[in-house]
């Protein structure tokens, strides 16, 4: 069971539910005992659907990781590939498949390619002499997983690079198909909107799936009242700002992959007396993070100056709650007190887990130089000195920092300035070259593919105009109780989701002008419903907005995006989809150039 | 697309398809035949699909029916083959003709939704270019990446590279599905050859020099760059490609150079500071720091000297003066610290100067944990009081505060720093005697 999906307004077990329905299907297709063979990075999306046990059920008795040479041992019938259709890992498995020992058991190959088979990868199969020792040869469609209540990712990490910089459509190929998978399960969504290039083309995409499926009339009740494609590159200043949620936090210093993070282990040591002596846990303190967690679900959102005051309520409330152990005098009350304790005992194990990462992110945070950053990128967002090269960055080099940390704030600068003047991008790009090496060249031609790293064109800087007329930077932030989305950047409104805001009130006519500058172009699209699933809308009922980031979404802009489901009179609630799970440091490092 | 016959005849006698080929699995079959499976497959194969037309024998992948066949035939479209024809199914004995007849029942469009269905069909009686076109034209509208990959790989494989090529440029989706396709597998002269055709100079230039990357041995990466100087980068790329291939060079020679020292054990810098590891493909500021380390001393004539890499890359001062003293401090070698901010006058009077601002300096000798007495003294010499103060009690730098204070003649910092230092020590003594002055006039 997965509850947690099951919280929001649209029941996102359903479709974890036929996803692992799916995949049992396929499993005892392959009758008998079995052994998967995981590429790793297909491991961490797949414990989101599936425990081992689902896997043992169906006879699932080992599993590998992808690994070159020989199969380990393992005496089962069936061996089952799971993997990416990339065709480094079709090399791999033919070495695993032509190195199998003949004189042993025979058992029998099967490959399944998430999400999709593919005939470039079948070829390298065949050109390696194997293709005919795979029985089933088969896809999973795994489009979006689902992550929480309202969040759901195809977890795939190339898709902006594909999308923007080799202009391959193949995931925005798998994200219209998702939609369709979410369309026969919760319904036809009957309003469209988008905006941007590869928005065009997915609403584009449905539309001609839908065409192809007609003769099964969809009559689901339709949950979702509209989606709202946008690109990743309309707003491409988010992601490289410094998150300050506390999830987005978490997130910038130690990587949430699929929902996991992975923590130093000091702070979690159990405080016991008496063992001074042992030694401190050496092994990473790896910890999942949603909203199953009560006290997660409360602080994840929040910014991360609000988060030390509820956690020191909650210490309080907890301290309290075992207190009245004391007060519990009859049978009654006793028994009453222990059959809370399991619940109370998990609330303080939540807590402790919170507060030690609280403290961890709070070191980085309070250090000189994630203030000097977070001045200069402030400085960046409300427009000031965008026009020269700056001493911050240039000391950054200077001192070698992580090439991603300067290459982000050069970036943003960058976006914030409608790019560069072509001496100062000069000046950066020579200090960068000569710091980090000249290969770097290859990058650099990259971020200015994609448009984040670029010169400036016909001298005019755009951003000032659209930063005004989205009220992009709000001078007066209230962290603690916040009134805007520009809380979740202590200041800076994300601009995607400004413009998600005022889609759904007064709409995008207000801002067409901005809308202009903006690339690519917006649109609306309906689909039609039969009359009887029409939906009347029950005074003061909000609307429900599927809204799907191609091209990748941070942790602050869902969090902004849930701030805005939670207002009283909001009037709209957001399920939030996205290609990948991303901040502004694995952005880049996906763009990064790297030996074949 | 409206082509007369004759032209058609010309793009088809132009293009590089030798014959129509179907299932080829003479590799696959030789393994299959192998095992008991492989045969009973086989059977099935043979039996099942006698009557059924040609298409549906080669395709696979969806169930047939309710049976399962155990070990079922699975073949890849001979639209993804490069091997010639092997006869070994009824089918193959069919007359051409007959073939055709089969053949004509899917059109480009049909042919393409199966693809995309998972079904692998054969692309080969395609043979007009205008069927090709067509075919490549449904692709792209589904937008099916992979179908469009295997059309395309069928088109590279059918069509010569100019028409490829040609009919590409007007396709622009297709174009860049076939650019990502091409660097996927790596074939990168088809690549190069294409953007050449394109007149994508730069591209062509960067996807050229990327090579490098993967070359390991120095001495052939060394020449490889060497054929990406004159490339048509922009102008500011072709200088540090240029570059790039100077700094090689050099670290070629000095590793060669260093690792013949260190191994004699005759040179002291080595023998004290054994190097960790080889300079070569290492960045030039890097490569300067090593210098600055291992040969400082050197005449500006030798490559390994600083002075030379700093004239031949036109290192900007700033950079070269603190590369030098983050390798001098790590040194400790004070004196150096020293003569790189003394400049002489021409009276012959000395004066302390540095580009980059006395608190980087004091920063960097700190990060390498130069003494108080050798912090002090560039403290000392801050401009500005506020960041000298700031630097001065974050260093510990006593004097400097104490000094500071009474010269700004704020009593209650310094009175606040007393509580700072430890009791009974010189500082404090120090402290206690201005505080008791009478000569300085306080301002609180």
């Amino acid at each position: 069971m997965a509850a947690h999906l099951s919280y929001g307004r649209v029941n996102l077990n359903v479709l974890r539910e036929a996803v692992r329905r799916e995949l049992r299907e396929f499993l005892d297709k392959c009758a008998g005992s079995k052994a998967i063979v995981w590429d790793e990075y297909l491991t961490g999306p797949f414990g989101l659907i599936a425990q081992y046990s689902l896997l043992k059920e169906h006879e699932v008795e080992k599993m590998f990781t992808l690994k070159g040479s020989r199969l380990p041992a393992a005496d089962v019938k069936n061996i089952i590939f799971f993997v990416r259709p990339r065709l480094e890992l079709m090399d791999i498995i033919a070495e695993n498949v032509l190195s199998e020992d003949r004189r042993g058991p025979v058992r029998d190959f099967h490959i399944l390619f998430v999400p999709r088979r593919s005939l470039l990868c079948e070829q390298r199969l065949k050109d390696l002499g194997v293709l005919g020792s795979f029985i089933h040869r088969e896809e999973y469609s795994l489009d979006l997983i689902p992550f929480d209540g309202d969040l759901l990712s195809m977890e795939s990490e190339g898709a902006f690079k594909e999308c923007y910089l080799e202009g391959d459509q193949t995931s925005l190929y798998h994200a219209a198909k998702g939609l369709m998978t979410l369309q026969a399960l919760y319904g036809t969504i009957p309003q469209i909107f988008g905006k941007g290039e590869c928005a065009r083309q997915v609403a584009n995409m449905m539309i001609r799936m839908k065409r192809e499926f007609t003769g099964s009339q969809n009559s689901i009740f339709p949950v979702f009242d509209n989606l709202l494609l946008l690109d990743r590159n309309v707003d491409l200043l988010t992601p490289l700002a410094t998150q300050l949620t506390y999830e987005g936090l978490i997130d910038e210093i130690y990587g949430i992959q699929n929902s996991y993070v992975k923590l130093p282990p000091e702070k979690f040591a159990p405080k016991k007396q008496g063992d001074g002596g042992k030694d401190l846990p050496t092994e990473a303190k790896k910890l999942q993070l949603n909203s199953a967690e009560e006290l997660y679900a409360e602080i994840r959102d929040k910014n991360f100056n609000a988060v030390g005051s509820v956690l020191s309520k909650k210490a309080k409330i907890i301290s309290a709650a075992f207190e009245e152990r004391h007060n519990a005098k009859t049978v009654g009350e006793i028994k009453q007190f222990v059959s809370q304790l399991p619940h109370m005992q998990a609330a303080r194990g939540s807590l402790a887990n919170h507060t030690s990462i609280a403290e961890l992110i709070k070191d980085v945070t309070t250090s000189e130089d994630f203030f000097d950053k977070l001045t200069v990128e402030q400085e960046f967002m409300s427009g000031i000195d965008t026009d020269k090269v700056n001493n911050y960055i240039e000391d950054c080099i200077a001192q070698k920092h992580p090439l991603t940390k300067v290459l982000r704030l050069l970036c943003l600068q960058s976006v914030c300035n409608s790019g560069l003047k072509q001496k100062v991008l000069d000046y950066y790009k020579r200090e960068i070259l000569q710091t980090y090496g000249y290969e770097h060249i290859l990058t650099l031609y990259n971020l200015e593919k994609a448009g984040l790293l670029k010169p400036q064109t016909g001298g005019r800087n755009n951003y000032p105009t659209i930063r005004k007329t989205l009220r992009l930077w709000m001078d007066d932030v209230n962290e603690q109780n916040p009134t805007d989305i520009s809380y979740v950047y202590s200041g800076y409104a994300p601009l995607s989701v400004r413009l998600a805001q005022l889609l759904s009130r007064p709409g995008w006519r207000s801002i067409e002008e901005v809308l202009r500058i903006l690339p690519g172009p917006h649109f609306e699209e309906r689909q039609p419903l039969p009359t009887g699933l029409q939906k009347k809308r029950q005074p003061g009922e909000n609307r429900v907005t599927l809204i799907f980031f191609l091209g990748g979404v941070t942790f602050a802009e869902i969090a902004a995006l849930r701030f805005l489901s939670q207002l009283e009179d909001g009037g709209t609630e957001y399920v939030i989809a996205t290609t990948k799970l991303m901040n502004g440091t694995s952005w880049i490092e996906a763009l990064m150039e790297k030996p074949f | 697309m409206n082509r007369t016959k004759g032209d058609e005849e010309e793009y088809w006698n132009s293009s590089k398809f030798k014959a129509f080929t179907f299932d080829d699995e003479d590799d696959e079959l030789s393994q299959l035949k192998e095992s008991k499976r492989a045969v009973n497959s086989l059977r099935d194969f043979v039996d099942d699909d006698d009557d059924e037309d040609l298409e549906r024998v080669s395709w696979s992948g969806e169930p047939v029916g309710s049976r399962t066949r155990p070990g079922s035939f699975q073949s890849l479209s001979d639209a993804l083959s490069d091997t010639p024809a092997k006869s070994y199914a009824p089918e193959l004995g069919r007359p051409k003709g007959e073939y055709r007849d089969y053949s004509n029942e899917w059109s480009p469009s049909d042919t393409v939704r199966r693809l995309r269905k998972g079904k692998v069909c054969s692309l080969e009686r395609f043979r007009s270019l205008q069927d090709k076109l067509q075919l490549l034209e449904e692709a792209v509208s589904m937008h099916d990446g992979n179908v469009i990959t295997a059309v395309l790989i069928f088109l590279k494989r059918t069509l010569s590279k100019e028409i490829l090529f040609r009919e590409l440029e007007v396709r622009q989706i297709a174009l860049r599905h076939f650019i990502h396709f091409l660097k996927e597998i790596g074939d990168q002269k088809l690549l190069l050859d294409l953007f050449k055709f394109l007149d994508r100079t730069e591209e062509l230039a960067l996807s050229h020099y990327r090579e490098h990357l993967n070359i390991q041995d120095p001495e052939k990466r060394k020449e490889f760059l060497k054929t990406c100087i004159g490339l048509p980068f922009s102008a500011e790329d072709s200088a540090h490609i240029q570059d790039h291939y100077t700094l090689l060079e050099r670290q070629i020679i000095i590793e060669a150079n260093d690792r013949h020292l260190e191994s004699a054990g005759q040179t002291e810098i080595f023998r004290k500071h054994p190097r960790k590891a080889s300079i070569l493909n290492m960045p030039l500021v890097t490569t300067l720091f090593y210098s600055c380390f291992y040969h400082y001393m050197e005449a500006e004539g030798t490559f390994s000297s600083p002075i030379n890499l700093k004239k031949t890359f036109k290192i900007p001062d700033k950079q070269y003066v603190l590369t030098a003293l983050a390798a001098r401090a790590k040194l400790r070698a004070w004196h150096d610290v020293d003569a790189l901010f003394t400049t002489k006058n021409w009276l012959g009077y000395t004066k302390k100067r540095a580009p980059i601002g006395f608190h980087r300096v004091v920063e960097i000798l700190h990060k390498n944990s130069a003494p108080v007495q050798i912090l002090q003294e560039y403290v000392n010499l801050v401009e500005d009081v506020d960041t000298k103060l700031n630097l001065a009690t974050k260093f510990k730098c006593h004097d400097v505060v104490i000094d500071t204070c009474r010269d700004l003649k704020d009593r209650q910092q310094l009175l606040a720093y007393r509580s700072k230092v430890d009791k009974g020590s010189a500082e404090e003594e120090k402290i206690d005697t201005i505080l008791s002055s009478s000569q300085i006039r306080w301002k609180n």
